[in-house]
C-alpha cells in the first residue's frame, strides 16, 4: 500500500516537473522574444549613426551583398533552367509550350526569386553575420568598445543589419533576372522555341506592381527578418565556442522557417482576389 | 591614502542563485595602484564591470569621481567612460584593424584631431609600451603579452583618470610578466592616475601595489598596505598569500569519510 502511494507520488512529481519545465521554457522563449524586440529598437535607433559614417555601411554592403553574389547567380541560373524544362514538359502535351516563359517568369518573380534568395542569404550571409558578431562578443571586443564609450550596436550591429535589408531585394532581383536568362537558354536555345514568342508572352502577362512589385516587397520583408535574426543571435549568443555554434545554427533554422511562414502569409495577403 | 576616486558602499550582486558580492565596501584612491586579489571565481572581473557600468548591482552604490555610475544616463555614462581605461584579459583588440588603428580608434572616435596629430599621439602611446615597431602588424600576429601591451596603449590613448587591469599577468611567460609589471608601475607613476589591478598573481601584484583588497566568498576579507597584508594573522590570508594547498580552504571537496565511500558498494553515486 505504502509502496503504491510512493509510486503515485513519484508519478505525480514527474508530471509536475514536466509542467514546470514547460512553463520555464515558455517563459525563457518569451523573454528572448522580448529581448529581440528591444534589441531591434536599439538597432533602428543606431541606424542614425550611419549618416555620419557611411563608410561602415559600404564596407558591410560589400561583405554581405557582393560576396553573396556568386551563389545567387549560379543558383538563379540553374533554377531558371530547371523551371523552363519542367514547364516545357508539362505544357508541350497541351500544345501550349509558348507559355513556358510566362510560367518561368511569374514563378521566379512572385515566389522563387525572393524565397530562394532569402534561404541562400540566411545560409551564406546570415550565418556569417551571427558568427562574426558572436566572435566579437566572445573575444570581449564588444565589451571593449563599450568601455571606450563607443556604442557597439551603432558601430557594429546597425551597419550589418542595414546592409542585409538593402542587399536582399537587389540580390533577389539579380536572382530573378539570371533565372529568366537561364529559362531563355533552355527554352529557346536548347528546346528550339521561338524567341519572339518567349519574350512577348512574358511581357504581356507580367504586371509591374502585381508581380514585380510584390516580389520586391517580399524580399524586403525577408531581408529585414533574416538580418534581424542573424544580428540578434550573434549579439545574444553565449560567448563560448559551443554557444556560438548553436547561435549560427539557430540563425539558419529560424531564418529559413521565418521566410517560409512569412512567404505564405504575404502571398495570401498579396494575391488573394 | 590620498583622496578617494571610487567609493563602493553596500554592494550586492548575484548571478542567478549565486551570490557574488554581499555588502562590499571599498575606497579606491585617486592615485597609486590598488590591487584587488582573491581566488578564481570570486567576481574580480565582475567588480570591474560594475565599476565601468556594464553591469548593474542588485543593491548598493558605486561612485566614480563623485558620480553614481548606475544612475547616469547613457550619454553621461559614456562621458565618464572616456575617462576610464580598461585592459581586458584577452586584450579585446579589434581584429579587423591594425595595431596602429586599434590605438587610434578611441582618439578618432572621441576627438576631432587631424591625421598628423592622431599619428603623433598613437606613436607616443605605442612607444610608451615599447611596441612602436609593431604598429603595422595585425592583432593576429601578436603574442598574448604584446596584445595586452597594445591594449594598454589603447587604454591610455585618451589620457584617462583611471586604468582598470583585468588579470594582466595571467598566462604570461616570465619575461612578458616582468614587462607588464614594470609597465603598469611606470605608466601609473608617469600619468599619476588611479590604477586598479585585479589579479591572483600574488607576488607580482604585491610588488607594485600601494594598497591591497582581498576578496573572497563575496566579501572583503582583508585590506591594507602590502606590508600589513603580508604580516596578517588571518589563516585564510596566509593560505592565499603563500599558496598553501590545505588550510581554511580545504584540499578536499566536501565528501563523507573515504572508508564509508569505499564500502558503499554497488558503484552507484551517492543519493
Amino acid at each position: 500500500m505504502i509502496y503504491l502511494l510512493d509510486r503515485g507520488k513519484d508519478v505525480l512529481n514527474a508530471q509536475l516537473d514536466r509542467i514546470q519545465g514547460l512553463g520555464r521554457s515558455t517563459l525563457a522563449a518569451l523573454s528572448r522574444l522580448g529581448r529581440a524586440n528591444v534589441f531591434l529598437i536599439d538597432v533602428l535607433v543606431g541606424l542614425t549613426g550611419m549618416l555620419i559614417r557611411p563608410g561602415l555601411l559600404i564596407k558591410q554592403l560589400f561583405s554581405v551583398g557582393v560576396q553573396t553574389l556568386v551563389i545567387i547567380v549560379v543558383a538563379g541560373l540553374f533554377v531558371g533552367m530547371v523551371m523552363a524544362l519542367q514547364a516545357y514538359y508539362a505544357l508541350v502535351d497541351f500544345g501550349a509550350e509558348d507559355s513556358v516563359s510566362v510560367m518561368v517568369v511569374l514563378s521566379l518573380l512572385r515566389e522563387l526569386g525572393p524565397v530562394i534568395t532569402a534561404l541562400l542569404f540566411a545560409g551564406r550571409a546570415g550565418s556569417a553575420l551571427t558568427a562574426e558578431i558572436g566572435l566579437m562578443k566572445a573575444t570581449e571586443q564588444l565589451s571593449g568598445m563599450e568601455m571606450m564609450a563607443v556604442n557597439p550596436i551603432e558601430r557594429v550591429v546597425a551597419p550589418r543589419f542595414l546592409a542585409g535589408v538593402i542587399s536582399m531585394p537587389l540580390l533577389a532581383a539579380i536572382f530573378s533576372a539570371v533565372g529568366v536568362l537561364g529559362g531563355y537558354l533552355v527554352a529557346v536555345e536548347l528546346l528550339g522555341l521561338d524567341a519572339g514568342a518567349f519574350w512577348s508572352q512574358a511581357q504581356s502577362k507580367v504586371e509591374l506592381f502585381e508581380d514585380l512589385g510584390n516580389g520586391m516587397i517580399k524580399s524586403l520583408v525577408f531581408g529585414f527578418v533574416v538580418s534581424w535574426i542573424a544580428v540578434f543571435e550573434g549579439y545574444d549568443c553565449i560567448p563560448t565556442s559551443e554557444g556560438l555554434g548553436q547561435a549560427t545554427t539557430r540563425t539558419v533554422v529560424y531564418g529559413s522557417l521565418a521566410i517560409l511562414v512569412l512567404d505564405f502569409v504575404l502571398t495570401a495577403l498579396m494575391f488573394s482576389k | 591614502m590620498s583622496e578617494t576616486l571610487i567609493k563602493i558602499r553596500g554592494l550586492k550582486f548575484s548571478r542567478g542563485d549565486r551570490v557574488i558580492f554581499d555588502n562590499v565596501d571599498m575606497d579606491i584612491p585617486r592615485t597609486g595602484i590598488t590591487a584587488i586579489m582573491g581566488p578564481s571565481g570570486t567576481g574580480k572581473t565582475t567588480l570591474l564591470k560594475l565599476i565601468g557600468g556594464q553591469l548593474t548591482p542588485d543593491a548598493g552604490t558605486i561612485e566614480v569621481d563623485g558620480q553614481n555610475v548606475h544612475q547616469l544616463k547613457t550619454r553621461a555614462l559614456y562621458a565618464l567612460r572616456k575617462r576610464m581605461g580598461m585592459l581586458f584579459q584577452s586584450g579585446a583588440l579589434l581584429t579587423d584593424l591594425s595595431v596602429f588603428e586599434n590605438v587610434a580608434y578611441p582618439i578618432r572616435e572621441h576627438t576631432k584631431l587631424n591625421e598628423s596629430m592622431v599619428r603623433q599621439l598613437v606613436l607616443l602611446k605605442l612607444n610608451a609600451v615599447g611596441l612602436r615597431g609593431a604598429m603595422d602588424l595585425s592583432p593576429a600576429e601578436l603574442s598574448g603579452g604584446m596584445a595586452r601591451r597594445v591594449a594598454m596603449a589603447r587604454a591610455i590613448a585618451l589620457d584617462p583618470m583611471m586604468i582598470m587591469y583585468d588579470e594582466p599577468f595571467t598566462g604570461q611567460d616570465p619575461i612578458s610578466m616582468g614587462v607588464l609589471v614594470k609597465l603598469i608601475k611606470s605608466l601609473n607613476d608617469a600619468l599619476n592616475v588611479c590604477s586598479i589591478v585585479v589579479s591572483h598573481d600574488v607576488y607580482e601584484t604585491m610588488s607594485i601595489a600601494n594598497y591591497v583588497y582581498i576578496i573572497s566568498a563575496g566579501t572583503v576579507v582583508e585590506h591594507g598596505a602590502p606590508d600589513e597584508i603580508r604580516n596578517s594573522h588571518s589563516e585564510w590570508t596566509k593560505q592565499f598569500m603563500e599558496g598553501l594547498a590545505d588550510g581554511p580552504v580545504p584540499f578536499h571537496f566536501d565528501a563523507p569519510p573515504l572508508l564509508d565511500d569505499l564500502f558503499a558498494g554497488s558503484g552507484k553515486r551517492r543519493a
